[in-house]
């Protein structure tokens, strides 16, 4: 059918299914907009800031699982969006960002609300297209689908010339993508597979390191089955929280910088690594000649440059993690589950050791505690988003996970604001389910604009702001790394959250004691409407235990055993 | 990283598109890693493009390079070569002088031949493998060469 591209772009959306936009109209997409107030297949969500609403599409599509989508227009417009872009690349969340660009006689005249957008986005998406003619629109949209949403995920970034979205010419969706230099790998080598569960049958202290990778596969189910046959223990990865249930015998914690005692000694004293969908991220491996120094590596990637990156891989197998678990679900029988008894109780004495924990102080809230009531009060009716910091790492540790997409978070770029936006994302995906954003009184100040998209659009997030009136993070590695010198990162000069939430049509808490947060909390699900509750926390609390940047797992600060407040 | 850096040859093909260069060498210059020598031209008769890489870098380093091409949606194929046959050209320009066919000679035994003679500069053409174009600049250094210009390797599996 002859149509314009910007009808194409609608008819594109429609046809992949999508039933929200996040996005922010200007000049340059002005076409687009248009055709969105025509139609009614899809509702459009009106953040006010394009970083919102990259950081809004994926809260969604991370919790539901689906492609989201953003739109936004030219210059400045783009550049706003482009921490959202990198935020997805690097997380491997699957996007499809359109902008608007100015009309190609005018591209490289520096014309108004003019940037070389793809030149920008070429190193934080995952592929990006610039089209020159809208008999390519469907073409090309259908492949930013495909590309975002296969292989390891990841953001694509498609740049319309106004001309392009008013030219009319053909438009087919139904052709089949046919991308002759994309083909990922998805199925493992049956040779390696074998060999790995030869190794698996043959170590005595193996480790399963599960990454996020499981999550974007949908194999959280399949890889609980193989923890459970195989007896072996597990640590899970920020990103990974939720794979197996908080309370399952065999989740031995998370690892890493902020991971427990336990896991990071698991890791240490590990003959056998299974890496399944983790990167070895830095913030994970710590000093990597020192990171399962005397293990193996079967590293199960759907990444062919994610396998040897930083840790040399015995076993390589590239593919789709579900379906390699499959493959090993079928060869498991090989493995004795009992054998590994011993190696189990040793996980629990480090864990006896020094467990993960924090010490209650009797005039002021601490923050773990906050997590851990929102975990006791809403469990698994809620999901979790969160902004980056102390806080960030306090949910990780402390919330009770039970499934799959219930965390969001911004694990790999570290994007403060990334959280409210999320989690109206996240709202708009599940909305049966409380949703909730542990955020900082730094980092809520990153896009507490949303506080509008949040009133408008009735998406009731509530962001639980524990305020220490300082930049957390950075104020606890002045304390520990530079001789307590706190460089700007004192708050104490804040805004007044109730009334900064009230005056957006928001509710607002102020809250001092545990009692005044349960009932905020109660109050704030029943209300249904967008809220801040302030909790006033400890001042000076560190996030424990703690592997200092560039130290070895096994060499961790941990919590002091009585603290001095 | 103790792991000894090598020089390695990649051949790279691509289609043919706007802004692959551009993917390829964001690439290497966002991971930190070394272009020695870059050369890309159209394969005939095709929707492909070829480029010739010469870098350098540990094993590990070389691993990645090939593996990151790999990813870059429209990279049809990447071969890190070990047993080639590798060529490149420079062209030279001389001032005239008496050593016209000094310079000849030289440029005979490196398969080249002076291929422009104007009023008060001659040109100079040869192609050979890397290391002995060279080993050729460093000779005709003494017939002081008013300009230099190298092509880049271009190499093809044996």
């Amino acid at each position: 059918m002859q149509i314009s591209g910007a009808q194409m772009v609608i008819e594109a959306l429609i046809a992949e299914g999508v039933d929200t936009v996040f996005g922010y109209p200007g000049g340059a997409i002005m076409n687009v907009y248009d055709e969105i107030y025509k139609q009614n297949n899809f509702q459009h969500i009106l953040n006010r800031h394009e970083q919102a609403s990259v950081h809004a599409a994926e809260g969604y599509a991370k919790a539901s699982g689906k492609v989201g989508v953003a739109m936004i227009t030219s210059g400045p417009g783009f550049t706003n969006a482009v921490t959202g872009l990198a935020d997805a690349y690097m997380d491997s969340i699957p996007l499809v960002v359109i902008s608007g660009q100015v009309p190609m006689s005018l591209i490289g005249t520096d014309a108004f609300q003019e940037i070389d957008a793809v030149g920008i986005s070429r190193s934080c998406t995952k592929h990006n297209y610039l089209v020159t003619d809208a008999a390519d629109l469907a073409r090309v949209l259908k492949e930013a689908f495909y590309i975002a949403r296969t292989g390891r995920p990841g953001p694509v970034h498609v740049d319309i010339p106004k001309d392009v979205t008013a030219q009319i010419a053909e438009f087919d969706y139904s052709k089949p993508v046919e991308l002759e230099t994309y083909k990922p790998h998805t199925k493992g080598n049956p040779r390696q597979i074998k060999k790995a569960i030869e190794a698996i049958a043959n170590s005595k202290r193996p480790v399963f390191y599960l990454g996020g990778g499981i999550i974007n596969a949908n194999a959280a189910y399949e890889v609980r089955d193989l923890v459970h046959k195989t007896g072996i223990p597990a640590v899970e990865t920020f990103m990974a929280r939720g794979v197996l249930a908080h309370d399952d015998a065999l989740l031995i914690g998370m690892l890493g910088m902020h991971g427990s005692y336990a896991s990071n000694m698991a890791m240490s004293e590990t003959d056998l690594v299974i890496a399944l969908g983790a990167r070895f991220d830095d913030r994970v491996t710590g000093k990597l000649s020192e990171f399962a120094k005397n293990a193996a590596v079967i590293h199960v990637d759907i990444d062919p440059a994610s396998i040897s990156k930083l840790v040399n891989a015995d076993y390589p197998i590239v593919g789709d993690v579900k379906n390699v678990v499959n493959e090993l679900l079928e060869l498991c029988s090989k493995i004795d589950a009992t054998k590994y008894e011993l190696w189990r109780e040793t996980i629990n004495n480090f864990n006896e050791l020094h467990p993960l924990t924090f010490h209650e102080d009797s005039e002021r809230i601490k923050p773990q505690w906050v997590v851990k009531r929102v975990g006791e009060l809403l469990g698994d009716d809620a999901n979790i988003s969160t902004d980056v910091g102390q806080h960030q790492m306090w949910a990780g540790q402390f919330y009770p996970f039970s499934r799959p997409r219930q965390f969001i978070s911004s694990g790999g770029l570290g994007t403060m604001g990334f959280g409210f936006p999320a989690a109206i994302g996240v709202k708009a995906a599940t909305p049966n389910k409380t949703s909730i954003n542990f955020t900082g009184d730094g980092s809520i100040l990153m896009n507490c604009q949303e506080l509008m998209t949040a009133v408008e659009k009735k998406l009731p997030v509530i962001n639980i702001i524990l305020n220490n009136n300082y930049l957390g993070m950075v104020r606890q590695w002045q304390t520990l790394f530079y001789d307590k010198r706190h460089s700007e990162t004192d708050l104490t000069v804040q805004p007044d959250f109730v009334k900064l939430s009230e005056a957006f049509g928001g509710i607002g808490y102020r809250v001092h004691t545990k009692e005044e947060f349960d009932a905020a909390l109660k109050d704030a699900v029943e209300k249904d409407v967008v809220a801040f509750i302030e909790v006033i926390v400890h001042r000076l609390e560190n996030v424990m235990p703690m592997v200092p940047s560039g130290g070895s797992l096994f060499n961790m600060m941990l919590l002091e055993k009585k603290e001095t407040k | 990283m103790t792991e000894n850096s090598e020089r390695r040859v990649i051949s790279v093909i691509v289609i043919n598109e706007a802004s692959v260069l551009s993917r390829i060498t964001d690439l290497f210059s966002g991971r930190g890693y070394n272009i020695t020598s870059l050369t890309v031209a159209p394969i005939p008769e095709s929707k492909y493009s070829r480029l010739t890489i010469v870098t350098s870098g540990s094993v590990r380093v070389i691993e990645q390079i090939t593996k990151q091409l790999h990813k870059l949606i429209p990279i049809l194929r990447v071969y890190e070569h070990a047993d080639l046959v590798e060529k490149e050209m420079a062209l030279v320009k001389f001032p005239i002088s008496d050593n016209i066919s000094d310079i000849n000679t030289l440029c005979e035994a490196y398969n080249g031949k002076i291929v422009n003679v104007g009023e008060n500069v001659i040109i100079a053409m040869v192609a050979d493998e890397p290391k002995r174009v060279e080993n050729f600049l460093r000779v005709i250094k003494r017939y002081n060469p008013k300009e230099i210009v190298r092509s880049g390797a271009v190499a093809l599996e044996r």
